[in-house]
């Protein structure tokens, strides 16, 4: 999908959020001076084609009480990692799971997941299961627990974390 | 958060009907109303349980970057190298992490040559080398927290 000037201007206008008022789309709509029923068109155009992943809520995991967040990362065989992946993305706990580029020799892994709990002994028993059930309990692993928190610029946490990261400074324009 | 709030958070992480009466839409599911929906949430908002409320953007698909990096910053410096980094608009979040490589951060940029142009500037700041781990699969991407 080619997006327009058009499609470009509602993504800038939808950058902070959506209004919380019962017509949200006529009140983006309003101050583009677009119809109402343009933006829902368009809006549709843009979730079919993938370039929104979805509309939503963005929760601050931390204020929900998930104070312990791991990145947990495994060295795997390059012809395994797909596997063990998409079994590794169904396992309770994971929130996120990608495969990602080495940098030997310090930092020899591939597959990535995020999991999020409310206390770091649930993370580490729900790290331990998903490495077994996703074939992974041998393999080299690093898990690393998050600190302190550098937030920037109301940086967003998102169910996308990326591309709400990447919305936040481009301002998708 | 009450009951309420709980499955408020817990359905709309789910996604948000693009229509005209979108809220009303959702209240009908929990059964709520429309108004009472919109005060709930704006409350949740102003407490800071709900950062935001919109879409979610795949950034490639508007032409953007997106990597993770990491940098072994000595102790002593951390504070410093953190605000070095973060000077970057394009670092959005920056965590320190108990690790020899301990920080981490996600880099955005409009276009692919940024990424690179981006981590070679806050290298040569910081005199610290910065390893670059770009998403090459992604088996999940689905963050969702039970509230």
């Amino acid at each position: 999908m080619e997006l327009s000037p058009r499609d470009r201007a509602l993504l800038a206008a939808l950058a902070d959020g959506l209004p919380l008022a019962p017509s949200p789309y006529a009140a983006i709509g309003r101050d583009l001076g677009m119809a109402e029923a343009e933006v829902l068109a368009r809006l549709r155009a843009m979730l079919a084609a993938g370039i929104i992943r979805r509309f939503g809520v963005v929760v601050r995991h931390h204020e929900l009480g998930y104070r312990a967040n791991a990145m947990i990362a495994w060295q795997v065989p390059d012809a395994a990692i797909d596997a063990a992946g998409r079994v590794l993305a169904t396992q309770p706990g994971v929130t996120l799971c990608y495969r990602r580029a080495p940098g030997p020799p310090d930092w020899p892994y591939t597959l990535f997941c995020m999991i999020h709990g409310r206390d770091r002994a649930t993370v580490l028993a729900q790290a331990e299961q998903a490495a077994r059930n996703a074939g992974l309990a041998d393999m080299p692993r690093a898990v690393l627990f998050s600190g302190r928190r550098f937030q920037q610029r109301g940086a967003r946490f998102a169910t996308s974390e990326e591309g709400a990261a990447w919305t936040r400074s481009t301002g998708a324009s | 958060m009450d009951a309420i709030d709980r499955r408020i958070v817990n359905a709309l992480q789910g996604g948000f009907p693009v229509c005209e009466r979108p809220f009303a839409a959702v209240a009908e599911g929990l059964g709520l109303d429309e108004a009472g929906l919109i005060a709930r949430l704006k409350a949740l908002v102003e407490r800071g349980i709900l950062s935001r409320f919109g879409p979610l953007y795949a950034a490639e698909g508007l032409g953007g970057a997106v990597t993770l990096a990491a940098m072994a910053v000595p102790e002593e410096r951390f504070e410093a190298v953190a605000a070095q980094v973060n000077a970057h608009v394009e670092v959005a979040h920056n965590y320190a992490r108990n690790h020899r490589l301990n920080m981490w951060f996600v880099l955005a940029t409009e276009d692919r040559a940024g990424i690179a142009a981006t981590l070679a500037e806050i290298a040569r700041e910081t005199g610290i080398p910065v390893l670059n781990m770009p998403r090459l699969a992604e088996y999940r991407i689905g963050l969702r927290l039970e509230a």
